[in-house]
């Protein structure tokens, strides 16, 4: 056995466990939802998994990306009809895909900061459902005819709307700095890193094939059952569907036509779900009787350029979180990073593969190396579970505390990219058996 | 003897040093890499026609990529000094008619050719080009399609006239071929020039450069592939705008009114001094109403007499002269400008710091009151924010160009400027004021540098601590339009520092003529006999319109009336009166007093409402001010009739403004005539088809031109006596001042 990472005068920190709601597609059976919903149900089923006492909680911190409007701070509105006690106060964060990563690193930080002993991170996504607005003229007019007071000037104003004005807006997965939508970054950073349509087909018909195998064998037990009003209980993921090379092959690229190589088949689809963790610290967890799962150990936070290197924070985040813990790529046993086109990991793993990558825009002397695939996320990932932005972070940390626990490893490593052009990277180790 | 045939090939490669190509499967790739940025010249040609040569005769070969080995350029045109060395007409049309050949073979070409374009793309490039059967061009911001021919008074001639036309339909071929316009890739796209666009690439396992090029030439390859094999078809199905638009231009009665209509348009905007437009009408013309023979022939012979005409030569001389103008002939500075300071949130003030913080220079901008500050900013907010209209930036861009932005009404910060520029109102004590107080804040090694259009230099370093540090960086007005920068050195000025204020002004996109100090320098010096001669014409009863038709008639692109108000009124009496006391009766001519009443009047010129015109927010037709014709009245001057026919007015007024030019040759202001003719036309918007006071001298004859200003020199005097270096070369015809 390696040794601990805990260091000397800082606190340990443990998973003490994880849940998450099914992912499905977003617009099918989660459709008529609400995001806190989701988030509710995740929050619920981590109560009743963990058997915790609803006001042992200190603190609850949620992640969302796309925001509806009504419970801009999901996280509170969740908490309160998921019966946490009123008396606990909840935010929500936001960081894109590494939301509920800032979520679960916020409770760190509350914890080791000795002000929190116990708290409840968590995210959700909910994309079936997305704020449209009016357009910024109509929505001047509108605000205006508040304030209108005679009915002449009421009229004057519905009289300036114009067709045009009722167009509306629709939110894009696009950066506001360079207004290009993810999947059209993600096809040139793998044409970038010379990624063939083979390749990515592959890596894309893998993350599906071991989806399946970890399904199928009950490998994903940090997924509850969720009763969705009005339509039956949901207890499995529906978007893990493995194709065939052929039938991938055949499909049209989504974003750069027509020679592009990012299809519908290599890329994560829009997804609804929701994910909670009990994060402690190691003393309170075991006074109160708990088994931890996991220690979480260093993490680091990175941002590069949002137009040519959007989706590279897995290789700028790894060597600098390895490096702060003192590991090298040898010593970790799981890899689970967030997979958002199968293009990007594998741009991702040519990079880390790459001295001159390295050398040339990381000013670093070497390549850090690429993960063994045999550990590189063996129970497939965001390509075939889904993908709810806010709501990968957590499951990507109960994976790998699962998997240390199912494999018997002592190191796992969580790397993810983030619009932005951000990145994160969090070391785990397994808690002795 | 296998063995041999591979050396013999291997060898073959090698002796091209501008073209070669590879076979990739059944694809050639063709790869122009010649020493400079891809010209057509007679080698690149001659490699060129080998190398097709032997690519049709391969039969292994079924389709063909053409790429260029260089980022920034695929074929950046013609290589002007294969035109240039010809001496005929004949010759040119010689050309003309080789690179059309060429060109025709590439068209009837069996096997399929894919242009791949990344860079600039130009003229006779974009002849080749659009001669090939496919296009795809790349997204960078380096890759411009365009024919600029007819900003060099030339035509495409390479069967340019003739294929866009069919191409784009004849609204689109004019206005392209007319204008020269530099079209970016999203537009040729729209536009039916380019068939598929390419992304550029970031970082990856190479270069972004190298690996996007690599990546243009796989694209390429397969679309190659795809054309040979006829997945892709090599017509596109037409959209119903397209189907309508070319079922009203077959008639002929519409193409006859669109020929019409365009040739009055040019002959509105050329005044018919620019030959080239109207040849390249012809040629578009005859091609498709006669056929494409007569179409090619019209085309290389309208080539070949454009090439001798003396548009041509004065177009092409300002071309030169503009790259020699933007480099930098005193090296490179010890300290390169990062933190600049602007005084003063005036027009030119804000000016000069849009144009700095849009290239990455922090920039401090100061000025004495809160009101004058928020104008200068909200100015360079507005110059910003009309671009992300234009979409040539971004709003993300605009925003973080801004924050290199700080207004401010202190001397803060100015202990760490590399740079100080003061554009504080034109007077010398004022001007005094600032620099000492600039001088107790500023870090050693900072550059004082002034922008005034008159004062002399040495006069305002005569305060300064140290008068080494002092440079005069004369800009115009609208900064962000107007492309020349006059730098002013005086004697004490170091060599550093001139340095240092040519790469400031290169980095802010100008073009830079380098001046010795002295009142008015080089600029205003010229334009302000030409202006106090505008000013006796109008007291000679010569009515506004009359004044600016006559100078925009010889090639001005602004008439001197207008000019007077856009510089304005106040401005002008000023230097008026100011150079009159430098250079004494010579600088004479149209009564200062009538300006000064003008001024007293509130009659500024465009910035006050009132000029010679008058100017109404929104209205771009503009009356005659006639207030200003009755102060006009009583300095009412009886013209000679001997000397005030239009034709003796328009020299009258130019031959002020070209002797000016030569005498501060002589004198050493200027340090060449290149720099001249590029200021001049460049500042103060010489005729370019004349291309600069020199060349003027050049093809107008020194003589001649003296001959009539000793005419003139009769009734005025001194103001019209040729200086010595212009009578040395009126002397001796074999004198030019550009060989």
């Amino acid at each position: 056995i390696k040794k601990t990472l805990a260091k000397p005068g800082v606190k340990n920190i443990v998973l003490v466990d994880g849940v998450r709601t099914p992912f499905l597609q977003s617009g099918t059976i989660y459709a008529d939802l609400m995001p806190h919903d989701l988030a509710r149900a995740a929050l619920q089923g981590l109560l009743n998994r963990t058997g915790l006492p609803k006001d042992a909680v200190d603190y609850i911190v949620y992640g969302t990306v796309i925001q509806e409007v009504k419970t801009s701070n999901v996280a509170r509105e969740a908490a309160l009809g998921a019966g946490f006690s009123d008396k606990t106060p909840a935010h929500t964060v936001t960081m894109a895909c590494i939301s509920s990563n800032q979520a679960m690193t916020t409770a760190v930080g509350l914890i080791a900061a000795g002000q929190c002993d116990a708290v409840v991170a968590g995210g959700v996504e909910f994309m079936s459902d997305v704020p449209i607005r009016h357009s910024r003229r109509m929505r001047k007019t509108m605000l205006s005819l508040n304030k209108a007071k005679t009915l002449g000037a009421r009229l004057s104003l519905l009289g300036s709307i114009r067709l045009a004005h009722l167009a509306p807006e629709l939110p894009a997965v696009a950066e506001f700095s360079t207004a290009e939508t993810m999947g059209h970054s993600a096809d040139r950073l793998a044409a970038a890193f010379g990624v063939s349509r083979l390749e990515q087909d592959e890596f894309a018909l893998r993350s599906h094939t071991l989806a399946k195998k970890a399904q199928d064998s009950g490998l994903l037990s940090d997924v509850i059952s969720f009763k969705v009003p009005g339509k039956d209980i949901v207890s499995k993921d529906n978007g893990i569907r493995p194709s065939t090379m052929e039938q991938m092959a055949k499909l049209k690229p989504a974003f750069i036509k027509p020679h592009g190589t990012v299809t519908a088949a290599n890329s994560s689809f829009l997804t609804d779900g929701a994910s909670a963790v009990l994060i402690m610290s190691e003393e309170k967890a075991l006074a109160m009787g708990y088994k931890p799962k996991a220690y979480l150990r260093d993490f680091v936070y990175v941002s590069q350029d949002p137009k040519d290197q959007l989706l590279l924070g897995p290789t700028y985040a790894t060597p600098k979180v390895l490096e702060k813990s003192g590991l090298t790529l040898n010593d970790i046993d799981v890899f689970e990073f967030h997979e958002a086109f199968a293009g990007q990991i594998m741009a991702n793993l040519k990079a880390m593969e790459s001295d001159w990558f390295a050398q040339t825009y990381m000013g670093r002397k070497t390549k850090v190396g690429a993960p063994p695939m045999e550990k590189f996320n063996s129970w497939g990932g965001s390509l075939s579970l889904g993908h709810p932005f806010a709501a990968t972070g957590c499951r990507l940390v109960t994976t790998v505390a699962h998997r240390l626990q199912k494999e018997g490893g002592q190191y796992g490593l969580v790397a993810a990219c983030a619009a932005g052009g951000q990145g994160h990277a969090m070391v785990i180790e397994a808690y002795p058996q | 003897i296998f063995v041999f045939f591979i050396i013999s090939v291997i060898s073959c490669i090698h002796s091209r040093t501008h073209v070669n190509y590879e076979i990739k499967g059944d694809v050639a790739v063709i790869r122009m890499n010649d020493p400079s940025v891809n010209t057509l010249s007679v080698q690149m040609q001659r490699e060129m026609t080998e190398v097709m040569d032997e690519v049709w005769g391969n039969s292994a070969v079924q389709s063909v990529v053409l790429i260029s080995s260089k980022p920034g350029s695929f074929i950046a045109g013609a290589d002007l000094n294969m035109i240039q060395a010809c001496t005929t007409a004949e010759e040119v049309t010689l050309l003309s008619q080789e690179g059309q050949k060429m060109f025709e073979k590439i068209e009837k070409s069996p096997k399929p050719i894919v242009a791949a374009i990344n860079g600039s793309c130009l003229g006779g490039g974009l002849e080749f080009a659009i001669a090939c059967q496919y296009r795809i061009a790349t997204k960078s911001k380096k890759t411009v399609l365009g024919c600029p021919e007819v900003m060099l008074g030339l035509l495409p001639g390479a069967g340019g006239t003739q294929r866009l036309p069919k191409m784009l339909g004849l609204p689109s071929a004019f206005d392209m071929v007319l204008t020269g316009r530099s079209i970016r890739p999203d537009k040729a796209k729209k536009m039916g020039l380019v068939h598929q666009l390419v992304d550029t690439l970031g970082p990856g396992l190479k270069s972004p450069e190298e690996r996007t090029i690599e990546y243009l030439e796989e694209v390429a390859v397969e679309a190659a592939r795809g054309l040979a094999k006829k997945q892709i078809p090599l017509t596109k199905e037409k959209g119903l705008m397209q189907k309508i638009q070319d079922h009203v231009m077959s008639y002929p009665f519409v193409r006859q009114q669109i020929y019409n209509t365009v040739q009055k348009k040019v002959m509105k905007q050329t005044k018919g001094l620019y030959p080239a437009p109207l040849k390249i009408i012809e040629c578009v013309k005859a091609g498709l109403e006669q056929g494409p023979t007569a179409g090619y022939l019209a085309e290389s012979q309208n080539f070949g007499k454009l090439a001798m005409t003396p548009e041509s030569k004065a177009l092409i001389g300002l071309y030169h002269g503009q790259v020699t103008c933007k480099k930098n002939r005193f090296g490179t500075p010890e300290k390169e400008v990062k933190a600049l300071a602007v005084l003063g949130a005036g027009l030119m003030g804000a000016g000069i710091a849009q144009v700095s913080v849009d290239k990455g220079i922090h920039t401090i901008l100061k000025d004495t009151t809160l009101e004058g500050l928020s104008r200068g900013e909200q100015q360079v907010y507005k110059g910003l924010n009309d671009k992300t209209k234009k979409k040539s930036i971004t709003t993300f861009e605009r925003d973080s160009f801004l924050s290199n932005l700080t207004g401010q009404l202190d001397y803060n910060g100015f202990n760490k400027a590399d740079m100080v520029i003061e554009a504080v109102f034109e007077d010398l004590s004022i001007k005094h004021k600032v620099l000492k107080e600039v001088e107790a804040v500023i870090p050693p090694h900072c550059i004082f540098a002034t922008n005034t259009s008159a004062l002399p230099i040495k006069d305002i370093a005569a305060v300064s601590k140290r008068p080494e540090k002092v440079i005069g960086m004369h800009y115009f007005s609208p900064v962000d339009k107007m492309q020349l920068l006059e730098i002013i050195t005086t004697d004490k000025t170091s060599k550093d520092t001139t340095a240092s204020a040519v790469a400031v002004g290169l980095k802010q996109g100008k073009v830079i003529i380098v001046v010795g100090d002295g009142p008015g320098f080089y600029t205003t010096r010229c334009l302000a006999p030409m202006l106090a001669e505008a000013v006796r014409v109008l007291q000679e009863g010569v009515d506004p319109k009359k004044l600016d038709s006559l100078t925009t008639g010889f090639g001005f692109p602004v008439g001197a009336a207008t000019l007077a108000d856009e510089v304005g009124i106040d401005v002008a009496a000023h230097v008026a009166e100011d150079l009159g006391k430098a250079f004494g009766s010579r600088f004479g001519g149209g009564n200062i007093e009538f300006l000064k009443s003008m001024v007293d009047k509130g009659f500024k010129g465009r910035k006050s409402g009132k000029g010679c015109y008058i100017y109404q927010p929104g209205l771009k037709r503009r009356d005659v001010n006639t207030e200003a014709l009755e102060i006009l009245e009583s300095y009412k001057l009886t013209p000679n009739a001997a000397i005030s026919s239009d034709s003796d007015i328009q020299y009258r007024l130019v031959s002020r403004f070209v002797n000016e030019a030569v005498l501060c040759l002589q004198e050493g202001i200027l340090a060449n005539p290149v720099e001249g003719d590029i200021g001049a036309v460049f500042g103060l918007g010489f005729p370019p088809c004349l291309g600069g006071p020199f060349r003027f001298v050049d093809s107008f004859g020194a003589d001649k031109l003296v001959e009539k200003m000793r005419k003139f020199e009769e009734v005025f005097g001194n103001q019209f006596t040729p200086c010595q270096l212009l009578l040395d070369h009126a002397k001796d015809p074999s004198k030019k001042f550009h060989k």
